[in-house]
Parts: structure tokens; C-alpha cells; sequence
């Protein structure tokens, strides 16, 4: 047998294993044909492997297992992220809706509800965006996992902004049981020149798998800020999917901290002109568990659009961080401003970062670059920190923290700034 | 012819560049035929071609084995598709594998005795093959000292080595430079202890089809603490048609010692598409160093993309003893297809591995090349500089590898790699793979070209330069010491891509 056959016969049985425990939930008639589409498509891909080149250095294997594997719960110690913030509160528990703990859902410039709900109504806007993003997204490389999801997804919430939201929607997610395996799908829509900033945060599950879709009309503006909670035995692989039109802005940042295996794969089509992308990431992991991958694939399709890609990782003691990131420059996609740093700081000799900073160019007037640097605290700097009277530990605390100060640069709102700054400072008096 | 057409560039690359650009890629000098009578052995591959190729070179049965070893390997093996190269399925049925000039029968005694037509061919590529102080209108040869340059040459036209210049000279120094034939007929120990050591029988699909039906190559051998007393170059042709060229260049630079080696290649032009495959092996002992240049001018085929060679190299370099060193220079022109990531296994503690590179494609060629630096030993320092430069409809890849294994504690990696897309309608590419595991090392990989030594911008800034002309200045004075580091014979292509600027150059 061939080396695609056999790939192609693993892939199957990854997808054989994890089918075997699933049904499809039923809707409308939009929604069943959706669901079957994105079932046909897990049927003709498989599942990923290993020896898929996309997954070259995190395995997938937990992720498409029959069962999810249990993760036993973490209490923390600090109060929820985002409390401090004027906000719409919607809470899932692993993976189920949460009425008691939810706000009501109304909202100045804001239609939202939930998926299940979205998905019963035989008319609903977002027939025309439930897995078409996800799908438009397999193309150069197939990620079947976000096709299982769009097929088995049993809630989320569906937004549509039609201005400026002044209150940034949250969606936290509660882990309470160690076995629970959580598929949630969000689908948004920031119509012409609207404005919608949203918030999640919460360890969600023993094993989630979420997918988020998001078109931003021309002019529209849509701010992501999430946090990945602490449970240490958690795993996660989320799919943000975003087509974005002219003049529009999507800027999105992610902290991880813990979490046994986490893989977060950002899809971005840049369709109109002008158009701007951000993605950040900072990651803190400790100990041999904690795997952290960052996939970023960006595709420039139109004129004078501007992406950038700035990821940062700690890690100790074994941890292993992996960055993915890709800038693909259409022919035709001129003036395009496209930047990628990757950067991971390693706390002592058996961390570990596994990088693969991609440029695919087909245009000439483009201004496109990437850098990518791995090393440990810098000596010079640490000595003179000492030498100014700081012992040794926090002097290593202080200028962790401001390696990843360019990543948290990206997140607009201060107080959001602030907040997570205290909660990484926290976590690395912990981790000392 | 398309090249001659005004391409649109874009602002701030100057004419200059993509004249130079063209002027290197747009003509084949090289596309002439040598009329002569050729022996072949019958088309496909098979364990009795593979049996037969081995006879012709009268090798030992060990050898013979060690062929029909990787063939069986072979069989069972698929092409590689990972590289961003497309090109029609090649027929490896459809391709004579052993095929040398009728005169080359009788193997000539010495120099004098070769086929005059032989001589001539290589005459006409430059390349005399007469023991002379200094290869006759090179630019710049007047500036040279006066006792000259001397550098033995080893001639490979299709199947076979055609002579080896020097051979009594070197011998005296205790450098053994011949064909690979001759060495495994006459140094078998060497050969035995050192073939597929690196680049192992089972490397990978190509590598393991040159194992089975390589014919010729070369080889090298300098003893400890031999400084060679001049460089040593193999010059590559293909002539005939529908032959696949399989050659293996095997060097061994024993403890302490020093040689400079060159390469370089050239084909007809033909409609049709040809394979080379080859696999450079280089093994360096401790203190030794290595330096291997090429210039790789293959035929690109036209401008439609009608013919040119399939270039798919395997080249390694492994640094076995402490402060051990290699240096590869690569100017890649030609080609229709290049799959080629000449490598450095840094085994040895403090050893060294660098690796400059600049690779050229035009019209529809398509290079996929870089390299891979595998940090095992303490200390070790890799320096990876790439320029790639993409016109016409060419794609225009790197591809390459850094690993610092959890041993390798205190390394270094530094790696440079930039682009210049030249007209809309070509690509540029890059795929670097970084791996790190361990954290005394210090990794860095980068792809602006804001990141020249801000002293040299600083003072062409102060002497009123803007920040751009700075820029390209800097940048130009580095392609040159590049160029210049390459050896004389290449240096009249080479000299001409110092006009090349990279202003505007993409990561």
C-alpha cells in the first residue's frame, strides 16, 4: 500500500472511531441539509492523523477518540475573567446552556440567540453562513475536524450586529464534569459598519471542540478577546473562521494558560480591499502536559489589506509550544502589508517550540515578512535587574512578562490589557 | 521570446536588476549538442540494468550487493510530493541509465589519449582539460599573483568520467581526487567505510534510485592535516538524449584537514525533459573543513517550458568531528524543476555548518531548495543566508530545516532568507521548519531586509544616503561577498548577479 493510501486508510478509521458515539441533532430542514453536507465531507476526508503533514507536530489523537478522555476539575482561585466589565453574559456548562446563569438576550444593535434555536426556524439568516466558511476554509488544506463539528455541533450562539454594540457579548464556559465532551458552533454576522466586540472565556469541557464563524460586512469591525481556562487536563481544538470585506476589521487575541492540549486554528479571508486582520497569542505553560499549538492561516485576496500575526509563548518544564502560521498573497492582492512574528521564550532545557512560519507569494508589489526567534531569559538583562536590587525569580517574572507584552499590545481595551497582565503575573509566582 | 518583452515591475526595482535577472536566465549559452558516437544500455531500470552498470565500471561484488540492495529498496518506494513543484509523472521505464561516448570503451591511458571531440566539448564550456596555471579568458585572471591558480578537474559527460586533471600532483600532497568508478576499483576500503554513511541507501526516493544505478561521480580523499594545494571541481554534462544523469560525489576530509570543492553543470537543449539525480556525501573529521560551491546550470527548457532537466539532489554534509566545518554555496540559474536541500549534520561539538544560497528562476521554472541544519553536538553554529529571485511564471521556494536537539546545548542558528518577485505573474515562497529543544540555544530566523547592519546603514546614512539606497547598498555588498567567496571558474556567471538589488524584497 501506498504511502496516500495508507493515510488515507488511517483517516478513516479516526473517522470510524469517532462517528461510532454520534448522531446528528435534528432542525429544519436548512439546517439537516447543512449538518449532511458537513457529514458528507468528515466521510470523504477522514480524520487527521499524525502523519498528516498539517499535524506534523501536534497529534491529534485525543481529539478524534471515541470517548473523551477525562479531566479532573480546577477550582481557581482568582475571579472570573472579564467580571469587571459591562457585558451580556452567556454561560454554557459543559457545553450545555445555562438559562440560570444567562443574561437575557437583548441587546442595542444586537439580535442573538441560540444555535439550537437558530437552527430550528425554517427561515433564518444564518442558513447562508452555517459551515460555508468552515467549508470554504478546506481549501488548500482540508481541516476535517472542523467539518465533524459543523455536522455534530449541539449549541452556540448565533449574533448578528447591525451597529455599534456598546456591550461586548460574553460566552464563559463552565467545566463541572470530568468526562464531558463539549462540540459548540458560534455564528456571526457584523453587518455593514457595525461593531461587536466579543468575549469568551472558561475551560468549557474535558474536550471541546468549538468552531466560529464570522463574516464582518465592508466597514465592520469585530473584536475577539478570549481566555482559556486553567483546568490543567483539559483539550480543546477551536476553529475561528472569518471572511472579511472591504474596509473592515477583525482583531482577535487568545491567552492560554494550562490546558493539556490545545489547538487553535485561525482561518482568515481577506475578500475586500483595505481590509485588516490581527491575530494575537499568549501562551504560559508548565510541565510536560501542556501542549499549545497556534494555526494561523491567512489568505490575502484583494488589494491593500494589512494582516498581522504576533504569537508568544512561555513555557517550562517540558512544555511544548507549536506555531503554524501562514501568509498566502493571491495573484493580484498588491499592496499587501502582511507581518508574522513568532517567539517563544523557554524557561529551562526541556521546554520545547516547533515552528513552521509560512509565506506563499504569488503578487510582486507586496510588503510581506516573518521572523521567528526561540531562546532562553537574556543573561545580560537578568544581570542588570539583579544588580538593581531584584532577586532573581522576580527579576525572571519581570521580564517574562515583558516578552509577552507585544502579544497583550494587541488587545485595544486597557482595562482588558491590565486585567490579563495581573492574572499572567499571578500565574508565574505560581509557577516559580 | 517572452523574456525580452517589457515586464511589469513594480516601483523600486531597477532596470538594472532585471536585466541582470534576465541577461543570467533568459539565453542558455550552454544548449548546444556534441556530435558523438555513444554507447547505451538498453532503456529501464531492472536489477540487470543495475547489474550491468555495475560490471561496466568493473566494481566488486560488495558493491554490486549494496546496488541491487537499494534497487529492491527503491521498487517498494514512492516519489515524494511535498514540494511546490509540478511536473508531468516521469517514466523511469523511459530513460536510459548508463550511456558513455563510444571512445570511453577503452579507457584512455592518460589525458593526451581521450577523444579529442570530448576535449573539445569541454574546451568550448570553458572548461580546458589541460593541466594549465589559469583557465584562459576569465575576467580577472591578470590580477591573480603570479604563480596562478591551479584547479584539477574531473569531467563528467553523461554516464562517465571523461579525466581527472592533476591526479599525479595531488597524489604527491596525498589527495586523492578521481572518478568514483576508479575509487571504488582501487581504494575499496575507503569507499566501503565511507558510501551511503550519510546519506544512506533508503534516504529518500531519489537518493535511493542513484544508490542502485549511480555511474559516475567523484571522490575525494584528503588525509589528516592536508591543507589541499588547489581546488578541486567537477564539471557535469549531459549530452545525450533521453539519459538520466546518477552521479555520486563522495568526500572525506580526514582530521584537520582543508579543500575547496567546485561543481558545475550543463545540458542541451531539448524538447524533451531529462532526469539528474544525484547524491552528494561529505564527511568531515575533526578540525577539517569543507567548502563545496556550485553553480547549477542546467538547461531550464524555454520559455514555455518545453524541455529542461529534473533536478533532484541529495546533498549532505556531515561534520562527524568536533570544530569540524562546511560551507556550501550554491547559485542556482537552471533547471526546469530543482528539488535540492544541500544539509549539515553538526555532530561534532563546535562545529559549524553555513549555508548561502542563491537560486534563480525564470519563464516557468520551478525551484524548491534550501537547506537543513541538525544541531546535535554543544556549541554549534549554523548560519543559513538565502536569496531567492522569481521572474516570468517561476515559482520560486525555500524549503529548510533547523533542529536543535535537546543535546545540542549552547547553538546557534541564524537564517536569512529573502525574495524578489520581479513582474506579477511568477511566485516566492517560504517554508521554514523550526525546532527547538532546548533552551541554551538561540534560534532566529528572519526575512526583512530592515535588519542589515544598522552600523553599515548608519554610516551610508551619515554619508547622506536615504534609507533605501543604504538599504540596497548594504544588502548588495553582502550578495557580493557570497560571490566572491565562489571560486574563479564560476565567476564570470556569478559576477554578473551583483547587479541584482533587492530592493523591495518580500520575506
Amino acid at each position: 500500500m501506498g504511502r496516500a493510501e495508507t493515510l488515507k486508510a488511517l483517516r478513516a478509521d479516526a473517522a470510524a472511531a469517532r462517528l461510532a458515539g454520534l448522531s446528528l441533532p435534528q432542525g429544519a430542514a436548512w439546517a439537516n441539509a447543512a449538518r449532511q453536507g458537513a457529514l458528507a465531507l468528515v466521510g470523504a476526508m477522514g480524520l487527521p492523523t499524525k502523519r498528516d503533514e498539517y499535524w506534523k507536530y501536534t497529534d491529534p489523537a485525543t481529539l478524534t477518540a471515541g470517548e473523551a478522555p477525562q479531566a479532573a476539575l480546577f477550582t481557581p482561585d482568582e475571579r472570573p475573567v472579564f467580571d469587571g466589565v459591562d457585558r451580556l453574559r452567556i454561560v454554557f456548562v459543559d457545553g450545555v446552556f445555562d438559562p440560570e446563569m444567562s443574561d437575557d438576550m437583548t441587546g442595542e444593535n444586537l439580535e442573538i440567540e441560540r444555535l439550537s434555536t437558530a437552527m430550528a426556524k425554517d427561515i433564518h439568516w444564518a442558513k447562508d453562513l452555517y459551515g460555508r466558511l468552515e467549508t470554504e476554509g478546506h481549501d488548500p488544506v482540508e481541516r476535517p475536524l472542523a467539518a465533524l463539528n459543523s455536522a455534530f455541533a449541539t449549541d452556540g450562539v448565533v449574533i448578528r450586529a447591525t451597529g455599534k454594540v456598546r456591550r461586548p457579548v460574553n460566552v464563559s464556559y463552565l467545566h463541572r464534569a470530568m468526562h464531558s465532551d463539549a462540540i459548540l458552533h458560534h455564528v456571526i454576522r457584523v453587518e455593514k459598519g457595525a461593531d461587536l466586540t466579543f468575549l469568551e472565556n472558561g475551560p468549557a469541557a474535558a474536550r471541546l471542540s468549538k468552531v466560529m464563524e464570522v463574516d464582518v460586512a465592508d466597514g465592520g469591525a469585530f473584536h475577539h478577546v478570549r481566555t482559556q481556562g486553567r483546568d490543567h487536563e483539559r483539550r480543546a481544538v477551536t476553529g475561528s473562521y472569518a471572511r472579511l470585506g472591504e474596509g473592515s476589521t477583525y482583531k482577535s487575541f487568545t491567552l492560554t494558560v494550562n490546558g493539556r492540549l490545545t489547538r487553535n486554528e485561525t482561518i482568515i479571508h481577506l475578500t475586500g480591499d483595505e481590509a485588516v486582520a490581527h491575530v494575537a497569542g499568549a501562551c504560559v505553560g508548565d510541565g510536560k502536559d501542556f501542549h499549545h499549538d497556534d494555526t494561523v492561516f491567512i489568505t490575502h485576496d484583494a488589494v491593500a489589506c494589512e494582516s498581522r500575526q504576533v504569537f508568544k509563548k512561555v513555557l517550562r518544564n517540558g512544555a511544548t509550544g507549536v506555531f503554524q502560521g501562514k501568509i498566502l498573497v493571491k495573484p493580484g492582492a498588491q499592496k499587501t502589508d502582511g507581518y508574522q512574528i513568532s517567539q517563544s521564550l523557554l524557561l529551562d532545557d526541556d521546554s520545547q517550540f516547533l515552528a513552521k512560519p509560512e509565506l506563499e507569494i504569488y503578487a510582486d508589489d507586496v510588503a510581506c515578512s516573518h521572523g521567528s526567534t526561540s531562546g532562553a531569559i537574556d543573561d545580560t538583562a537578568l544581570f542588570y535587574l539583579r544588580s538593581r536590587g531584584l532577586p532573581e525569580k522576580q527579576a525572571t517574572d519581570l521580564l517574562t512578562l515583558a516578552f509577552l507584552a507585544e502579544a497583550l499590545a494587541e488587545i485595544e481595551d486597557e482595562r482588558l490589557v491590565d486585567d490579563l497582565r495581573g492574572r499572567l503575573e499571578s500565574w508565574l509566582k505560581r509557577h516559580r | 521570446m517572452s523574456t525580452e518583452e517589457q515586464t511589469q515591475v513594480k516601483e523600486g526595482v531597477d532596470q538594472n536588476t532585471v536585466d541582470a535577472v534576465q541577461r543570467l536566465s533568459g539565453k542558455y549559452k550552454y544548449g548546444w549538442e556534441t556530435e558523438i558516437e555513444m554507447e547505451y544500455a538498453p532503456k529501464g531500470v531492472g536489477p540487470e540494468i543495475v547489474r550491468l552498470i555495475s560490471a561496466k565500471n568493473e566494481e566488486p561484488e560488495w558493491m554490486t550487493k549494496w546496488r541491487l540492495s537499494a534497487f529492491a529498496r527503491w521498487e517498494k518506494m514512492e516519489e515524494p510530493d511535498w514540494a511546490m513543484v509540478n511536473y508531468p509523472e516521469i517514466d523511469f521505464q523511459d530513460i536510459y541509465y548508463y550511456a558513455r561516448p563510444k571512445s570511453m570503451v577503452e579507457k584512455p591511458k592518460s589525458l593526451e589519449d581521450v577523444d579529442p571531440k570530448l576535449l573539445a566539448t569541454y574546451a568550448k564550456l570553458g572548461i580546458p582539460l589541460k593541466e594549465q596555471m589559469i583557465l584562459a579568458g576569465v575576467e580577472g585572471a591578470e590580477d591573480l599573483p603570479a604563480e596562478g591558480r591551479k584547479v584539477a578537474v574531473d569531467a563528467v559527460f553523461d554516464s562517465v568520467s571523461v579525466g581527472t586533471t592533476y591526479q599525479k600532483e595531488l597524489k604527491k600532497a596525498g589527495v586523492i581526487f578521481c572518478s568514483i568508478s576508479e575509487a571504488i576499483r582501487e581504494h575499496p576500503e575507503l569507499v566501503k567505510k565511507y558510501l551511503g554513511t550519510v546519506v544512506p541507501a533508503s534516504d529518500n526516493f531519489y537518493a535511493t534510485l542513484n544508490s542502485a544505478v549511480f555511474s559516475d561521480g567523484s571522490f575525494v580523499y584528503v588525509p589528516p592535516g592536508v591543507r589541499c594545494p588547489m581546488e578541486l571541481s567537477t564539471y557535469f554534462r549531459i549530452n545525450a538524449e533521453n539519459t538520466g544523469q546518477f552521479e555520486r560525489t563522495l568526500i572525506i576530509a580526514d582530521k584537520g584537514s582543508y579543500v575547496s570543492y567546485l561543481e558545475g553543470c550543463t545540458a542541451p537543449k531539448r524538447d524533451t525533459a531529462q532526469l539528474h539525480a544525484a547524491v552528494v556525501e561529505i564527511i568531515i573529521e575533526k578540525d577539517a573543513e569543507v567548502k563545496y560551491s556550485t553553480v547549477q546550470n542546467w538547461y531550464p527548457g524555454d520559455e514555455n517550458g518545453k524541455g529542461g532537466i529534473y533536478n533532484f539532489v541529495t546533498k549532505r554534509a556531515d561534520c562527524r568531528g568536533d570544530r569540524a566545518k562546511v560551507m556550501w554555496t550554491q547559485v542556482e540559474t537552471g533547471s526546469a524543476v530543482t528539488w535540492k536541500y544541500p544539509s549539515c549534520i553538526l555532530r561534532g561539538d563546535d562545529s559549524q555548518g553555513e549555508f548561502y544560497s542563491i537560486a534563480i528562476a525564470n519563464n516557468m521554472q520551478q525551484a524548491d531548495t534550501g537547506t537543513k541544519m541538525v544541531h546535535l553536538g554543544k556549541n554549534t553554529k549554523s548560519r543559513i543566508v538565502s536569496k531567492g529571485i522569481s521572474a516570468g511564471k517561476a515559482q520560486n521556494t525555500y524549503r529548510g530545516l533547523v533542529s536543535m536537539h535537546p543535546r545540542a546545548k549552547n547553538s546557534r542558528n541564524y537564517t536569512q532568507c529573502d525574495s524578489l518577485l520581479i513582474g506579477d505573474k511568477c511566485g516566492a515562497h517560504t517554508v521554514p521548519y523550526i525546532e527547538v529543544k532546548n533552551n541554551s540555544s538561540r534560534v532566529e530566523h528572519e526575512a526583512t531586509t530592515s535588519k542589515v547592519d544598522d552600523d553599515q546603514l548608519f554610516y551610508c546614512r551619515s554619508r547622506g544616503m536615504d534609507e533605501e539606497e543604504a538599504v540596497a547598498l548594504v544588502v548588495n555588498g553582502f550578495c557580493k561577498d557570497v560571490l566572491q567567496a565562489l571560486p574563479m571558474e564560476f565567476a564570470m556567471e556569478a559576477q554578473q548577479l551583483v547587479a541584482i538589488s533587492l530592493e523591495g524584497s518580500v520575506g
